[in-house]
């Protein structure tokens, strides 16, 4: 009896096409060669996709996004794998306190971390600038890299390190040559992660981005807010492509189920 | 915001096993026995950084949300509650926010009507099936929010795909307006909140030893009896607390709600966004800020404690 009946089988194509459908029909119309928007009944063109590389905003505006999120990502690591290292194994006073801090970006709504950076931002000279970009983006996408790093510094055989130590090793060599080798995976998927949020982030973003230095997300929601047109499908089924590509890797490395549920994948 | 509050369960789970020596030190320096710095050195760069750019920032925004604003003079430095008493005392406030809280309602009520019986239908799916479908599932989290709604406003417009297949199979004669409706924004909302009721459902569903449903059913319990006695007590924390989660995101909804609403169709979020970047009351966005912070925490924590305590032995 533990199989799904007709029903349920029903129910669970209805709820993937209704998951899939809006993903597919960007994708479909993005390869229209019409100068309006309609899907590619006439066999698909590349058009739209060339035509953004025509305009210098959306191209400027993906590269800054790359630039943002590999920036961000590393500083937002190297951050945590410390942070994590201190939770992870040490019992101290304010443990709780610190770990419930460094999470504590996951519950304040992404409009209210806007307007408080800008606000911020503005006071202090950054508004608008790619610095306050990356420092906006480090905090936001922090308690990701932090979960990955803690879950995987949790489970590490400690013998290993004590070996090490009483070998004579150092504390940076035993943490460079023994711990860090160990935590990789989750040092890896917590960078990805970790990108990904920052690349996809426009809620936040859309308050301290400048028409200088923006990111794909916001100029395409800027974009959509005036016109609908092939472009903005273009450019959102490249991005959509290039999430889709990143989850294949982190499925293979890591288990898009273990990155998302937090625990294993049996 | 991605997988918001699932994280608190798992990193519990961290607290044991940290009784040992700390590898870090020296050998003879055992952290574990007495008075340490190093945890507190480890962390400190990420306590600098967030003292910084997080809770200075939040508090400068509840500071402006104290002052005034005038067309002409702009933020006046002024500490009063005068922001908060308008939003109270204006009926146009009033109606955002009671928009936005009946849109996450109903969101929260439909991602828990499709999200838990398809956790459980995964559930019970063999392997190759299973990953494939919780990929197709779980997925969208990762998709950036903005191309997802594109995909919406496209399928939605009055001759987008929905509209066009409607009229074909004769159920509407004119096309439905769901482009800058409620209903066009709930739709959409579903969509990208629905994983999150999913995941949290499949993690409590992670705690139910099938063996139960056999037993039960070897018993002489008919399947429909399984699923409300040994199933339904299972899940429905699992069901609360993704609802919690749902309705904290689907209220601070942003780039949905403006895409598919428009301009006309305010929600909080919205609104605070063209009071700062419209009409440059910057005190005022900053007091809607506030309250949506404020009631997003009582919500979150409030409700979380709630459903901790009324079924502490599923937690446990």
């Amino acid at each position: 009896m533990n199989r799904n009946g007709p029903i349920a089988l029903i129910f669970n194509a209805l709820f993937l096409a209704f998951l899939l459908a809006p993903i597919l029909v960007v994708c479909a119309v993005a390869f229209t060669p019409d100068g309006y928007l309609s899907l590619p009944t006439k066999g698909p063109s590349l058009r739209w996709f060339k035509a953004i590389g025509d305009n210098p905003e959306f191209v400027r505006a993906f590269k800054d996004s790359l630039l943002l999120g590999a920036v961000s990502s590393t500083i937002a690591i190297a951050v945590a794998i410390p942070a994590a290292l201190a939770i992870a194994r040490h019992q101290f006073f304010g443990r709780e306190a610190i770990q419930a801090l460094f999470l504590s970006p996951l519950m304040v709504p992404h409009i209210v971390l806007g307007i408080a950076f800008l606000r911020f931002f503005t006071q202090i000279g950054l508004g608008g600038t790619f610095t306050g970009l990356v420092l906006s983006h480090v905090i936001i996408i922090l308690p990701f890299a932090l979960r990955l790093i803690l879950a995987a510094s949790t489970g590490m055989d400690r013998s290993i390190e004590n070996a090490a130590a009483s070998l004579g090793a150092s504390a940076w060599t035993s943490f460079r040559r023994v711990t860090l080798p160990l935590i990789l995976p989750g040092v890896a998927s917590g960078w990805v992660l970790a990108f990904i949020n920052s690349f996809d982030e426009v809620t936040m973003t859309v308050f301290i981005a400048s028409p200088e230095t923006t990111t794909l997300p916001v100029r395409l929601f800027l974009y959509i807010q005036d016109n609908i047109d092939p472009l903005v499908a273009a450019v959102s089924a490249l991005l959509i492509f290039m999430t889709v590509g990143a989850m294949l890797v982190l499925d293979r490395v890591y288990g898009l189920e273990r990155l998302l549920v937090g625990r294993g994948r049996d | 915001m991605k997988g918001g509050m699932t994280m608190a369960a798992s990193t519990d789970a961290t607290t044991s096993t940290t009784t040992d020596a700390a590898p870090s030190a020296p050998p003879p320096v055992r952290t574990g026995a007495g008075w340490s710095w190093t945890p507190y050195l480890l962390s400190l760069p990420g306590l600098a950084l967030f003292a910084v750019l997080l809770l200075v920032p939040l508090l400068m925004t509840a500071l402006l949300s104290l002052n005034s604003f005038s067309f002409y003079g702009g933020i006046q430095d002024v500490w009063r509650f005068d922001n908060y008493a308008e939003i109270l005392a204006d009926s146009y406030f009033h109606e955002v926010f009671l928009r936005t809280f009946r849109i996450a309602a109903l969101v929260t009520l439909l991602c828990a009507l499709l999200g838990a019986p398809q956790a459980y239908i995964l559930r019970r799916m063999k392997a190759p099936w299973r990953g494939l479908c919780l990929l197709i599932v779980l997925g969208p989290l990762l998709i950036s929010v903005v191309s997802r709604t594109l995909g919406w406003a496209l399928l939605l417009g009055s001759t987008g795909l929905v509209n066009q297949g409607l009229m074909a199979l004769g159920l509407v004669a004119e096309p439905i307006e769901f482009m800058y409706t409620e209903t066009g924004v709930v739709i959409a909302l579903t969509h990208v909140l629905v994983p999150f009721m999913v995941l949290s459902v499949w993690a409590s569903l992670q705690r139910l030893d099938p063996q139960v449903e056999n037993a039960a059913l070897s018993l002489g319990a008919g399947p429909s009896t399984v699923l409300r006695r040994i199933v339904l007590p299972q899940i429905v924390p699992g069901i609360l607390s993704g609802s919690i989660i749902v309705f904290a995101l689907a209220a601070s909804a942003f780039a949905t709600p403006a895409i598919i609403g428009g301009r006309r169709l305010k929600v909080a979020a919205t609104l605070a966004y063209d009071e700062f970047l419209n009409t440059l009351n910057w005190p005022l966005g900053a007091t809607v800020a506030i309250l949506l912070l404020l009631a997003n925490i009582v919500i979150i924590v409030g409700c979380n404690r709630l459903v901790e305590r009324r079924y502490k032995q599923v937690f446990e």
